[in-house]
């Protein structure tokens, strides 16, 4: 019996319990004492009744024989010994599993005559649609054979149980159809401990990406000491030949560092000024269909994918600063086409939205009574702003500008096409350096072993990110709270 | 002191001598702040239009693909040499169309099959797709060997540079890719009208290649298309049912602050935060397939959750609590007030908020690379488990591969995701006018 259609059978009991709780429900409110709930209120805590354990009951049952039939398989392989022709025990899992589903898809004639040896079941399942690996043994058949036999038993047993739960909840919630029964509120109990779960999904995501995170940097440091990591200057991941056995390489996490915090300064050094004077502009100056134009505009540039941003920094900005070096210097680009100018340029561009609309609200909440009071002392409107306004609106525009940095630390697309890829320290803007998250990109993308420390060391370094925008998050939330002025 | 140098008429006795209070300083200083505001509009609209051009003028060619129409003739003693393919199927798949659409050219053009030179430089006129073309065409319809059919062929992808005039032909013929006398049959071609720009289908149809007149978006629109299907049904109920709670049921407590302060951080992370949580938990630990829509459109769910979370909040709190005592006051049960009552009235916000989100989803990148979308997928993904790529990926692919077509095409594609945001965006645009309520 499929999962899928276990809950088929189950919905359609739940369906069922629905129609006939409905019905009784309402052929029991004829009488004069007053039903406590509608019938259709009867109805759905039938059909909660039936569903909802036997559905919980297949979720863990999936997952519980899941890891079970892993675990048993596990004990049936040989023990590994030196010349195990296969790297690790996932691997040679993985292969069990490869064969146990080609099994799946075999006709009942061709799995009585099953070949015995996996040079001859290869072809065979390959022509049913199901590659292999060339390194499959023998020996594996007969534990796929009996893996396909637990599996099928054990989703036998899971859901004759499940339909039994059904029937038995649908039976349980069709006595207790009474005319002074609480349906209405056993439903609406249900459905707040559904909103809450929903909430509670925001704080699972939290944990999941701390502890996720956390588990593979643990690994990580086994084989690569914290402070050879943050305190490394050298960042040269080797890519060791499997099972070389070669040098690890280094694993520095201040070449990377810098790179993001040199590229996220020079991004901040162009938007902050442009993103504050257009916010200045807009909020005290410009008349209101003035507004109404540009600030949509700005917008735009917030809805612009990162990986456009990128793009244009590859193919427009980045040459164009190459060339323009170039015939500055007359024949000397000392501007590279990848470099810290150029993506910070391009961040700065899209940072610029961020910073114009979050100051912008930030201004316009300064009340105006301030405003009239400096401007009726007798100074102009722009020593009102500089004198007045800005101060007032200083810890919320404070805040923004962090919110602002966390984002330019964060960002990976454009940084990715337009910073380089080599891990220098150097203090020319002109030439290439790179960050945290092109390196996480980097050592993710292609086929690699997961459990390498060039793969783990991804994970420490997104540890490293989602720590320093989280405290820079706080501290923005922090010095709002603070430093605001509360205007009634 | 200006003004009484402007005014010599007025006896300087009559007023009292106006006190120096440096206006012309500070009126120069006032206009130089102004200018400052308007150079940084400017600075911020310039860049956009500059973006905008450059994607723009590098892009639009990619809608139009140069082809050209050849009289191919299915000359069986060339598909089938031995006659055998009412037995063995595998010989339509496996013949040598390209020979025939190359006899079909050089008999158009007049050149002699025996010239050896010249055919090879014949042969990179059209695109090696069309082999699959003719495949398709041939395994269809068995009976149409031996006939002459007219077919549009793909020309190759640096033909086609040089067809819409990107290849600078002034230069010496070693150092640009089109050869002279490719340029010349090229031209010949033009002026017969068997050579000319279509639109270009297969920017919509294809799906990887290595050749840039045959790679297309296929792929990753059906990519995306399921990743933004599986980020509505999940992030849209699980958003409204947590603001719902948030906003509605839950007292103020040190749990919700917690909650509160965790969805606000959640819509601050870096998105490549939330493909390294995809490959550890949804890959690495319940061993989901990689390059799949799925995990895809969970990762962006995920992602999404705290912006719809957000927008529904604000739309609730934006629903007068005169609603919600009326309705308790005519006899309706909290949860009946809130679903009855007070979520109709908040939908048009939830609607735009949730297209935005949506819309951020589909543009968003960094995540999908972790979790291995950057495949080549050439096959069409059947279901969300298969491999597939997203749009934004695909952009990404593109813009790292070196040849000028792929600029092209790469431009191509941005400026699809761009009109697909740009619809979304409005759309939401648009329902926040027509639908929003003033209490």
């Amino acid at each position: 019996m499929s999962t899928l259609m276990v809950l088929v059978i189950v919905i359609a009991i739940g369906a069922a319990g629905y129609f006939i709780g409905r019905q009784r429900a309402a052929a029991k409110a004829g009488g004069n004492i007053k039903p406590h709930s509608l019938p259709h209120y009867h109805g759905w805590w039938v059909f909660l009744a039936a569903t909802l354990p036997a559905v919980l009951f297949i979720a863990i049952w999936t997952a519980g024989t899941g890891i079970y039939l892993e675990r048993s398989a596990i004990a049936e392989l040989p023990t590994r010994t030196a010349d195990t022709v296969i790297a690790s025990q996932s691997l040679e899992l993985g292969m069990v599993s490869g064969i146990a589903r080609g099994l799946d898809k075999l006709s009942d004639a061709e799995r009585a005559s099953l070949p015995q040896t996996f040079a001859e079941l290869r072809p065979l399942l390959a022509s049913k649609g199901v590659a292999l690996a060339t390194e499959g043994q023998d020996y594996m058949i007969p534990i796929a054979v009996e893996w396909n036999r637990n599996t099928s038993r054990a989703s036998n047993i899971g859901g004759f149980v499940a339909i039994a739960l059904a029937l038995a909840g649908a039976i349980f919630g069709l006595s207790g159809v009474h005319v002074r029964a609480r349906a209405r509120n056993n439903v609406e109990r249900v459905i707040l401990g559904a909103l809450i779960a929903a909430s509670g999904i925001a704080i699972l995501t939290t944990i999941g990406i701390i502890l996720s995170m956390l588990f593979q940097t643990i690994t990580f440091f086994q084989s690569v000491s914290p402070s050879t990591f943050f305190f490394g200057t050298v960042w040269d991941p080797r890519f060791a030949a499997a099972g070389s056995g070669g040098s690890q390489g280094q694993f520095g996490l201040i070449p990377l560092l810098a790179g993001t915090l040199y590229i996220a300064l020079v991004a901040m050094l162009f938007a902050v000024p442009v993103g504050l004077f257009a916010a200045i502009y807009m909020a005290e100056y410009a008349s209101r269909s003035v507004r109404s134009v540009v600030k949509p505009m700005l917008e735009v540039l917030a809805g612009i994918p990162t990986i456009v941003y990128g793009f244009f920094a590859l193919v427009t900005v980045g040459p164009f600063l190459r060339d323009l070096s170039a015939a500055l210097s007359g024949g000397y680009a000392f501007i590279q086409a990848q470099s810290v100018l150029t993506a910070g340029i391009v961040m700065g561009v899209m940072l610029i939205p961020f910073v114009s609309s979050l100051s912008d609200d930030i201004i316009t909440a300064v009340p105006g009574s301030l405003r009239d009071g400096s401007l009726g002392l007798g100074s102009t409107k722009s020593e009102t702003i500089r004198r007045v306004v800005l101060p007032a609106a200083l810890p919320g525009i404070v805040g923004a500008l962090l919110l602002t940095a966390s984002r330019a630390i964060g960002e990976t697309m454009i940084v990715v096409l337009a910073a380089g890829v080599a891990a220098n320290l150097n203090i020319n803007p002109f030439e290439a350096m790179t960050t945290i998250t092109v390196k996480i990109v980097n050592q993710l993308t292609g086929d690699l072993e997961f459990n390498s420390p060039q793969t783990l060391v991804a994970f420490a370094l997104g540890l490293t990110l989602f720590f320093i925008t989280l405290a820079m998050n706080i501290f923005a939330l922090y010095i709002v709270r603070k430093y605001r002025e509360q205007y009634e | 002191m200006t003004d009484i140098a402007l005014n010599p008429a007025a006896p300087a006795s009559a007023r009292p001598a106006r006190r120096d209070i440096g206006l012309k300083r500070r009126y120069a200083a006032e206009r130089r702040f102004k200018l400052y505001g308007i150079t940084a509009i400017a600075i911020g609209i310039f860049f956009l239009l500059a973006l905008l051009f450059s994607v723009f003028s590098n892009g639009y060619t990619a809608f139009w693909q140069t082809e050209v129409r050849l009289a191919i003739n299915l000359d069986p003693k060339i598909i089938d040499p031995d006659n055998k393919r009412a037995s063995d199927p595998n010989v339509l798949l496996t013949a040598n169309y390209p020979i025939l659409a190359r006899n079909a050219l050089a008999e158009k053009l007049g050149v002699p099959t025996t010239d050896k030179p010249a055919m090879r430089e014949l042969g990179k006129l059209f695109s090696e797709g069309v082999r699959g073309q003719l495949r398709e065409l041939v395994a269809g319809n068995p009976s149409l060997i031996g006939t002459t059919q007219d077919v549009w062929v793909l020309t190759g992808a640096d033909i086609d540079s040089a067809f819409k005039g990107q290849i600078d032909l002034g230069v010496d013929q070693e150092r640009r890719k089109v050869s002279d006398r490719q340029v010349e049959w090229m031209n010949k071609l033009k002026s017969e009208g068997a050579m000319a720009q279509r639109f270009n289908t297969g920017l919509f149809t294809y799906g990887a290649s290595s050749r840039p007149e045959t790679s297309g978006l296929g792929v990753a629109l059906i990519g995306s298309l399921y990743m933004m299907l599986i980020v509505l049904c999940l992030s849209l109920p699980i958003g409204v049912a947590a603001s719902i709670y948030l906003e509605e049921y839950a007292k103020k407590s040190r749990l919700t602050d917690i909650i509160e302060v965790n969805i606000n951080n959640l819509a601050a992370v870096p998105s490549i935060v939330f493909g390294l949580l995809g490959l550890a938990v949804f890959i690495n630990f319940f061993h989901m397939p990689r390059s799949a829509s799925l995990v895809g459109g969970l990762v962006l769910t995920l992602m999404t959750l705290p912006t719809i979370i957000i927008a529904t909040r604000a739309a609730l709190r934006a629903v007068p609590p005169s609603i919600r005592a009326a309705a308790l006051g005519v006899g309706a049960s909290k949860t009946q007030m809130v679903f009855h009552h007070v979520l109709p009235l908040a939908a048009p916000g939830i609607l735009t908020g949730t297209i935005i989100g949506l819309a951020h989803a589909l543009g968003e990148t960094a995540p999908l690379l972790l979790i291995g979308m950057v495949a080549f997928v050439a096959n069409n993904p059947v279901t969300p488990l298969d491999p597939s790529t997203a749009l934004p990926v695909q952009i990404y692919m593109w813009a790292n591969e070196a040849e000028r077509a792929f600029v092209e095409r790469t431009s191509g594609a941005i400026i699809v995701l761009l009109i697909f945001l740009a619809v979304m965006n409005i759309t939401a645009i648009i329902l926040r006018r027509r639908f929003e309520r003033r209490w």
